[in-house]
C-alpha cells in the first residue's frame, strides 16, 4: 500500500470496546483467569526443588595471601562456585546480589592472615543470596568441607601448630532476602510470570486467528481499520485481565504463603505491566503467524514450555549451562522472574531493576515489528 | 483522482490471479457504469469471489490493472475500502455482539461522524429496533443477511460490491432484498452482486458471466443471450429423461436440459436442430415448439462449454 493512513484513537478504541465486550460473553475465559493462577499456584507452590552447580560468586579481597588464595581455589574447585568477579568493597558486593549478577560474595577480612596466625580462628564472610534457597542451599552445605583441606595444605611446617581444633578459621555465612530459606519465597513469586506468560500468550494467540477462523477477518480487513489498531486494540482488555492477576497472585503471595513485600507494590505493578505488555505481543505475533486456533495453540506451548524451564522459575537460572543461560536470556519471564524476586524479597530500588526492565522494553518492541510485519492485510 | 470523474464505477483490465497453480482469475476485464446492477454469474469455484476481492483491494492480483471509484485498485486500496460497502459470501459479522454493538462497531471504524443517530435509524429501517440487543449469533439466516446488508450500507457508500448475498434466505426477504438494491442503485449507488439465481440474473441491468477463471460473455441478459446464437426447441410430455439421452447423440443438438415439465433442446444449427427434434418426436405423444433461448439455457450452455484449466500450466 502507498496509500498510508495514519492511526485513528477513535478506530483503535472501537477495536478495545469489541473486544471488551467479546470477553465479557466468553463464559470460559472468564473462569480461567480466575481459576489458573489458584490451581497452579497450588500445583507448584509446594511442589519444586534442585541442586545447581557452578553459581555465580564474586570476592572482595581485603588481603593478598596464600590462605584467601587457597580458599578461593578451594571453593573453585567444590564445582559449586563460579568466581566471575572481583569487587573493591562491601556495597559493590551488595549491588552485586542486589541485581542478581551473582549470588555468593565472599569477602576476606584485611587482617585476615595475621588474626589466621595469631591463633585467633578468624572468619571469612560469604554473603549469599538466599531468595532462591534451592539455588544456594547446596553451595553452603558444602562450605564447611572447604576449611579442612586448606588448613592441611597451607599450615604446614613452623604454623603446623595452628592445625588443630578448634579449626584455623571458619566461614560465616550470612543468607540474605531469604534467610530462612523457605522455597516457597521463592517459587510464589515466580508463579506470577509463569502464569501471566501462559494466559497472556494463550488467549491473544487465539485472538486474530479466530477472526480469521470465523470468517471475520475479511470484514475486518474490508474497512478502514489499521494493523496496529488491530493489534494494540486487541492487546488492551489482556492487559487488564493481566493486572487482575498480578492482584490475585499477589494477594495468596501475601495472606497465603506470607511471602515478604520487601519492595515498593507500585515497582510491581509497573514491573507486570511491562511484562504483560511484552508477552501479549508475543501473543499477538504467535496469532498473526498461525493458521488456525488450533495451530495458534501449538506455537503457544512452543513458547511456553522453554520458558517454563529456562527463565529461572523452574531450575535456578545460574545453574544452567551457558547455551541454556542464552536461551533463557532471549526470553521476558526470566527478566520478569528477577525483577519480582527482586523487588519482593531483596527490595530492590529502581536502579537495581534496570538491568532487567530494558531488555523486556527491546524484547517488546522487536515482536510487536514482526507481529505488525506478518499481519496480512490482505488475504493473499 | 476524483470518483465522480471517472466514468465507470468499476472498471478492471485483465486481471490476474493464482493460488499456487490455479489460474483462479484468468484475464478478467469489465465495466460497471454509475447506479447500475451488475449481476456477476458462474459456477461455484469460477473465479467470482476471488474476482470480487481483487476489486476492492483484499487481494492483490498479479497482473492486470484498474480502477475501483477512480481509485487504482493496487496502490489505493484504503481509499477503496472507506468508500466501497463489502458483503461477504460467508456471515462475517461477530457472533457474540449483539446487533447493536456489530453495527456500533463498524460505525466506530469508519469514524462516522453521528454515530449513534446512524445505528438507530439503520435498526429502524431493519426493523430490528426491538431486538437491537439480541446476540447476532441467534438471529436466522435471512435476518443475517438483512444485517449484514445494513451494516456494509451504514458508512453509505458509493459502490456495493455484494458476494452471494441471498444464498439460503427464503424467496420473499430475496424479493425484499431485490427491490432494496433497486432503490439503492435509482439513487445512484453502483452494485456488483454475485449470484445462482437466474431470477435475480434478470433483474440485473447487466451480467457477466465468469466460468474457470475466464469472463466468458458480458451486457445485458439480451446481449449475453444473443452472444451464444442458439436455437431452442421446448418439448412437453412423458419420459422427457430418456428422450433427453436420446436427442443428446443426434446432430444439431448441441444441449438437452429438463426443466420440470418440459424439455430444452439448444443448439447452433437451427436447420439440423430443428430436424433432430423433429425426428426424436415423431410417433410420440409429444408436444413441441421452438421457444426463446432462455438465459438458464445458455448459462448451461456456456458452462459446458468452457474447460477446467485448474490444475493445468497456464
Amino acid at each position: 500500500m502507498t496509500t498510508h493512513a495514519l492511526f485513528s484513537l477513535p478506530r483503535w478504541w472501537s477495536v478495545v470496546l469489541k473486544e471488551f465486550l467479546q470477553l465479557k460473553r466468553d463464559r470460559i475465559t472468564f473462569a480461567m483467569i480466575a481459576v489458573l493462577p489458584i490451581v497452579q499456584l497450588a500445583l507448584f507452590g509446594y511442589a519444586i526443588n534442585t541442586n545447581p552447580k557452578q553459581l555465580p560468586t564474586a570476592v572482595i579481597l581485603g588481603e593478598q595471601s596464600p590462605f584467601s588464595r587457597s580458599f578461593v581455589a578451594a571453593m573453585k574447585n567444590s564445582d559449586y562456585f563460579n568466581i566471575v568477579e572481583t569487587l573493591p568493597d562491601e556495597t559493590a558486593g551488595r549491588r552485586a546480589l542486589a541485581q542478581g549478577q551473582v549470588l555468593f560474595v565472599l569477602n576476606v577480612p584485611a587482617d585476615f592472615s595475621r588474626r589466621l596466625l595469631r591463633g585467633e580462628h578468624p572468619s571469612l564472610l560469604l554473603e549469599a543470596d538466599a531468595t532462591d534457597p534451592t539455588a544456594t542451599g547446596s553451595a553452603v552445605a558444602a562450605l564447611p568441607g572447604l576449611v579442612q583441606p586448606v588448613v592441611e595444605k597451607d599450615l604446614t611446617g613452623p604454623l603446623a601448630h595452628l592445625n588443630g581444633a578448634p579449626a584455623a578459621f571458619d566461614v560465616q555465612v550470612h543468607s540474605l532476602y531469604n534467610p530462612e530459606a523457605i522455597t516457597q519465597y521463592n517459587v510464589v513469586p515466580g508463579l506470577m510470570g509463569v502464569i501471566l506468560t501462559m494466559t497472556m500468550v494463550m488467549m491473544t494467540g487465539l485472538a486474530i486467528t479466530r477472526e480469521r477462523e470465523r470468517g471475520t477477518m475479511e470484514n475486518l480487513l474490508a474497512t478502514p481499520v489499521l494493523p496496529i489498531e488491530v493489534m494494540t486494540g486487541k492487546i488492551v482488555p489482556y492487559v487488564a485481565i493481566g493486572l487482575i492477576q498480578v492482584t490475585i497472585i499477589l494477594a495468596a503471595a501475601y495472606f497465603v504463603f506470607h511471602v515478604p513485600f520487601e519492595g515498593s507494590l507500585i515497582a510491581i505493578y509497573l514491573a507486570a505491566l511491562l511484562f504483560i505488555a511484552a508477552t501479549l505481543t508475543v501473543g499477538i505475533t504467535l496469532s498473526s503467524l498461525a493458521q488456525s486456533q488450533l495451530q495458534a495453540m501449538q506455537l503457544t506451548m512452543f513458547y511456553f514450555l522453554p520458558s517454563l524451564l529456562l527463565s529461572g522459575f523452574m531450575f535456578p537460572f545460574a545453574g544452567m549451562p551457558v547455551w541454556a543461560r542464552f536461551i533463557g536470556n532471549l526470553l521476558p519471564l526470566t527478566y520478569f522472574n528477577r525483577l519480582i524476586r527482586g523487588i519482593l524479597l531483596k527490595g530492590n530500588g529502581w536502579i537495581d531493576l534496570w538491568p532487567s526492565v530494558w531488555p523486556m522494553a527491546v524484547f517488546m518492541v522487536v515482536m510487536m515489528g514482526i507481529a505488525l510485519r506478518f499481519y496480512r492485510r490482505t488475504l493473499d | 483522482m476524483n470518483p465522480s470523474a471517472t466514468e465507470y464505477a468499476i472498471d478492471v483490465q485483465k486481471l490476474n490471479k493464482h493460488f499456487g497453480d490455479k489460474h483462479v482469475v484468468n484475464d478478467v476485464s469489465l465495466q460497471v457504469a454509475h447506479g447500475e446492477i451488475f449481476g456477476f454469474l458462474g459456477p461455484n469455484g469460477s473465479g467470482k469471489t476471488t474476482s470480487i476481492r481483487l476489486m476492492c483491494g483484499l487481494l492483490t492480483p498479479d497482473s492486470g490493472t484498474g480502477t475501483c471509484l477512480g481509485y487504482d485498485i493496487i496502490r489505493e486500496s484504503a481509499q477503496i475500502k472507506r468508500n466501497v460497502g463489502y458483503m461477504t459470501q460467508r456471515f462475517s459479522y461477530w457472533d457474540d455482539l449483539t446487533i447493536r454493538e456489530n453495527l456500533d462497531f463498524i460505525a466506530r471504524l469508519y469514524d462516522m461522524p453521528n454515530r449513534r443517530e446512524t445505528v438507530d435509524h439503520a435498526l429502524e429501517s431493519l426493523g430490528l429496533a426491538s431486538r437491537a440487543d439480541q446476540l447476532t449469533g441467534a438471529l436466522s439466516g435471512g435476518w443475517k443477511q438483512r444485517l449484514a446488508l445494513a451494516a456494509c450500507m451504514l458508512h453509505k457508500p458509493k459502490l456495493l460490491l455484494l458476494d452471494e448475498p441471498t444464498a439460503g434466505v427464503d424467496p420473499t426477504a430475496r424479493r425484499d432484498f431485490w427491490e432494496e438494491l433497486h432503490r439503492l442503485a435509482a439513487q445512484g449507488i453502483s452494485v456488483l452482486v454475485s449470484t445462482h439465481y437466474m431470477d435475480e440474473a434478470e433483474r440485473c441491468h447487466k451480467l457477466a458471466y465468469i466460468a474457470y477463471g475466464k469472463l466468458i460473455a458480458q451486457g445485458t441478459a439480451k446481449e449475453v443471450i444473443d452472444s451464444q446464437d442458439l436455437t431452442t426447441w421446448a418439448i412437453h410430455g412423458d419420459r422427457l429423461s430418456e428422450l433427453s439421452e436420446q436427442l443428446r447423440t443426434m446432430p444439431g443438438v448441441d444441449q438437452t436440459v429438463v426443466f420440470g415439465s418440459a424439455l430444452h433442446a439448444s443448439g447452433k444449427d437451427h436447420a439440423a436442430l430443428e430436424k433432430a427434434v423433429q425426428q426424436a418426436a415423431a410417433g410420440k405423444d409429444l408436444r413441441i415448439e421452438p421457444i426463446d433461448t432462455g438465459l438458464e439455457d445458455v448459462f448451461i450452455y456456456m458452462m459446458s462449454r468452457s474447460s477446467d484449466n485448474y490444475g493445468m500450466p497456464s
